[in-house]
């Protein structure tokens, strides 16, 4: 099983490894969410979804089926 | 002559960009739509130096070049169009202090376009508070710009950025990316096949639904050799440039800036953990919308009282002061009410703007879409649709073209679909009366019944949007790539300034809009009450004084049966007459019938409609409240307006697709005439049978 945003938990911080192109809207990468790049879960809704996440400085919130395609490497 | 440079403004939502375009242009700006498009246009002139204006175009925010919306596109069509009239002589890019690295890729991508281009650092107060330092002067050779550090709300830098724009012929339009190093071979072949034109240029054209200048996007070369190079190739393709550009932002950001966290300081995080709580959140978020209905019922009801008293004195003066004939009863029946019907909307919609801009400027809107978002997935919409429903409340126009930002086409459609039913101000005025003649002034338990009945019919508007929603969501087979990415800016306070102005603008559009609609209904209508074919309406005071000659009744009474003889016997009465048998099983009569089909155009006339109907022939100055009351069912007997009719009206309108403007604006935000037309005959049958049930339950 491969970790992915959507495994975080609140306040926990985590380094981008991989991202599908092919399911990730370009958008998102053009907002920072880019492989090496640190992301933090700054605060989930409801159900884990959507998640308020501030990535390389940005801050933005995504779906948690996004979330799940974002593969990462939780920092201790 | 005073030579005029051509500006636009640039920069991602949330930069301040508006804030700057207000700085520089005062109020000397006007609002407009790009040709064809229901994208709203801001332009302005500001005055540069003694004898140098430049025109400013705000430009829709943007956070790339890669667009993927109609208002997004137009930054790029004008950008690549030289022949554009508004095509700019030089660019500024707008950009936030605490978000300059994202905010950078925007410019470097504006820069590549080899237009002169000068980049604003904006909320540069707020440097000091972030242990945000910079190195200008390395900066602005590391992107070959010039740099102003602009605040808006400490209005500094401004006059800086006025003096870069007249120099602007001194900024290198020197490109910051190769095009070329996303993929060497793909971008030589190009450059040999267009060995004049910019590598970058060219790549906008093949990835954007653009042209520019001679290179037609379906050219043959470009198209077979280029452009039809498979979707997944591309994609690669731009992300790659998107990682060059952030690797070439980042070598100049770690020379020129530092961050000291440790000075950082912010209420951001302390007002989020509030703000974004799971509990706390959605009482928060309720408060305010039940904060923003007291203002517009409670608070717009003085002005109100104040224009409707105004506009019936005004009435009463132009009869006196004017001698009687055709054209006073024109200005005093037809014109004057006509317009009272408009101007009292007046603070209730600046109220509904002046909440809904604060909330957008404050940055709190972002966050209730994030605790919204989940909920209303489920019924097909989208985070993003509460604020289309939200502005909804106040004029579905603007809420339809708010909904451009839902990025699944099918949350976006059925947002567009459902927005008609919140209850929108023109719903207003109907409600007001009809509740004020039907439902009793008295409380139960503590609260007025009046004002229950109006948060009733609130509930009744967003429960109907939401219901159809939910239907939509299940029948509408429409298969989409359903993502969802939003910003959360910074918290700020809202500049006096910004949110004025746009009250301003907002309100001003919507009476122009509604009230050459009103007027235009007022005048006719009032023709058609004033004349009437045949005699019995020409020898109207004939047939009356005849009918009546056995019994001995004073003047006045005989003016007042002559009056209501003619309307029955008027155009308008013969019009309604026909209609009738449609409407009475709903408890209406010929002239509510009237009032309701010249309301098809906009809701809002209905009131304006009664009140030209029943000051035909009435000298007295009545409100057309009482007029209203004491009219009686010529078909049932008893008083016109019971609790069943008032009830069945109420929801007639609730539910009735009853305004022009937003069908068009259906049409055009979905290129189609199939949705507005379902809207039309889905909200009509719908009202038709609500009100039919209601008036046959009740009665």
């Amino acid at each position: 099983m491969i970790t992915t945003i959507a495994d975080l938990k609140r306040g926990q911080r985590g380094i981008i490894k991989e991202i599908s192109a092919e399911l990730i809207p370009l958008k998102l990468l053009e907002m920072g969410c880019l492989p090496g790049n640190e992301v933090l879960l700054v605060q989930t809704a409801p159900f884990r979804d959507p998640l308020y996440l501030n990535i390389n400085g940005s801050h933005l919130a995504i779906r948690k089926e996004t979330a799940m395609h974002i593969e990462i490497e939780i920092l201790p | 002559m005073a030579k005029q440079l051509n500006v636009a403004l640039i920069g991602n939502p949330n930069t301040g960009k508006t804030s700057v375009f207000n700085q520089l242009t005062g109020l000397n700006q006007q609002v407009g739509n790009y040709p064809g498009i229901t994208v709203e246009k801001k332009e302005g002139l500001s005055k540069l130096s003694r004898n140098v204006k430049a025109h400013i175009l705000d430009l829709p925010g943007t956070y790339s070049l890669n667009a993927s919306s109609l208002d997004e596109n137009v930054v790029i069509e004008l950008l690549l169009n030289k022949n554009d009239k508004d095509y700019p002589d030089v660019a500024v890019v707008v950009s936030d202090v605490e978000n300059l690295k994202r905010n950078l890729l925007l410019f470097t991508q504006i820069k590549d376009l080899e237009i002169p281009t000068i980049l604003v650092i904006n909320m540069a107060d707020r440097m000091k508070r972030k242990g945000i330092s910079l190195d200008i002067p390395l900066l602005e050779k590391e992107l070959k710009t010039k740099i102003v550090l602009v605040s808006a709300r400490k209005r500094t830098g401004i006059d800086e950025l006025k003096e870069h724009i007249i120099n602007y012929r001194h900024i290198s339009t020197e490109p910051c990316l190769n095009a070329s190093r996303m993929d060497p071979e793909y971008f030589d072949r190009l450059q040999s096949t267009f060995p004049n034109q910019s590598l970058y240029k060219l790549w906008l054209v093949i990835t954007q639904d653009v042209n520019f200048g001679n290179v037609n996007r379906n050219s043959a070369p470009l198209r077979e050799d280029f452009v039809t190079k498979d979707a997944s190739t591309l994609k690669r393709m731009q992300q790659k440039e998107t990682i060059l550009r952030y690797q070439f932002i980042n070598n100049v950001l770690k020379k020129g800036m530092t961050v000291d966290v440790n000075a950082a300081k912010g209420l951001r995080a302390q007002m989020d953990r509030v703000l974004t709580h799971k509990v706390w959140g959605y009482v928060i978020f309720f408060a305010i919308l039940l904060l923003i209905f007291q203002a517009i019922y409670d608070w717009s009801s003085y002005p109100m009282d104040f224009i409707d008293a105004t506009f019936a004195k005004l009435s009463e003066v132009t009869r006196t002061a004017m001698p009687p004939g055709p054209f006073t009863d024109l200005i005093a029946e037809g014109i004057i009410p006509g317009l009272g019907g408009i101007v009292i909307f007046i603070p209730q919609i600046a109220f509904l703007f002046l909440f809904i801009s604060i909330l957008e400027e404050s940055g709190y809107m972002s966050r209730v879409v994030f605790l919204m978002d989940r909920t209303m997935r489920r019924f097909g919409l989208s985070g993003k649709s509460v604020v289309p429903l939200v502005s909804g409340t106040a004029c579905a126009i603007p809420a339809v073209m708010a909904s451009r930002n839902i990025e699944d086409w099918k949350e976006r459609l059925i947002t567009i679909l459902v927005v008609p039913f919140t209850t929108c101000s023109a719903r207003l005025p109907v409600y007001l009366i009809i509740i004020a003649l039907v439902i009793p002034d008295e409380s139960f338990m503590g609260f007025n019944l009046q004002g229950l009945t109006l948060m009733l019919l609130y509930l009744l508007g967003f429960g109907m949007a939401i219901g159809s929603a939910w239907i939509l969501h299940k029948l509408l087979k429409i298969k989409s790539k359903s993502y969802f990415v939003i910003e959360m800016p910074n918290y700020k306070l809202p500049l006096l300034k910004n949110v004025g102005i746009n009250v301003v603008e907002k309100t001003k559009a919507f009476v122009l809009g509604a009230g050459k609609i009103i007027l235009a209904i007022s005048i006719i209508l009032w023709v058609l009450a004033s004349y009437g074919p045949g005699d019995n309406f020409s020898n109207a005071r004939e047939i009356v004084e005849t009918k009546y000659s056995e019994t001995y009744l004073p003047e006045e009474e005989i003016d007042e049966l002559v009056a209501s003889y003619k309307l029955q016997h008027s155009y308008i009465g013969n019009i309604g007459k026909a209609i009738e048998p449609a409407v009475a099983p709903l408890g209406y009569d010929w002239k509510i019938g009237i009032a309701i089909v010249s309301s098809f155009a906009a809701r809002e006339v209905f009131v304006g409609t009664l009140a030209t109907i029943y000051s035909v022939g009435s000298d007295e100055e009545e409100t057309i409240k009482s007029r209203m009351a004491s009219e009686t069912n010529h078909i049932l007997g008893g008083p016109l307006f019971t609790f069943a009719s008032g009830v069945s009206l109420l929801l007639f309108y609730a539910f009735a697709m009853q305004c022009m403007s937003t069908l068009a604006i259906v049409k055009r935000e979905t290129n189609t005439w199939k949705w507005p037309v379902l809207q039309l005959v889905s909200m009509t049958v719908i009202a038709y049978v609500a009100a039919l049930l209601a008036f046959q339950i009740l009665k």
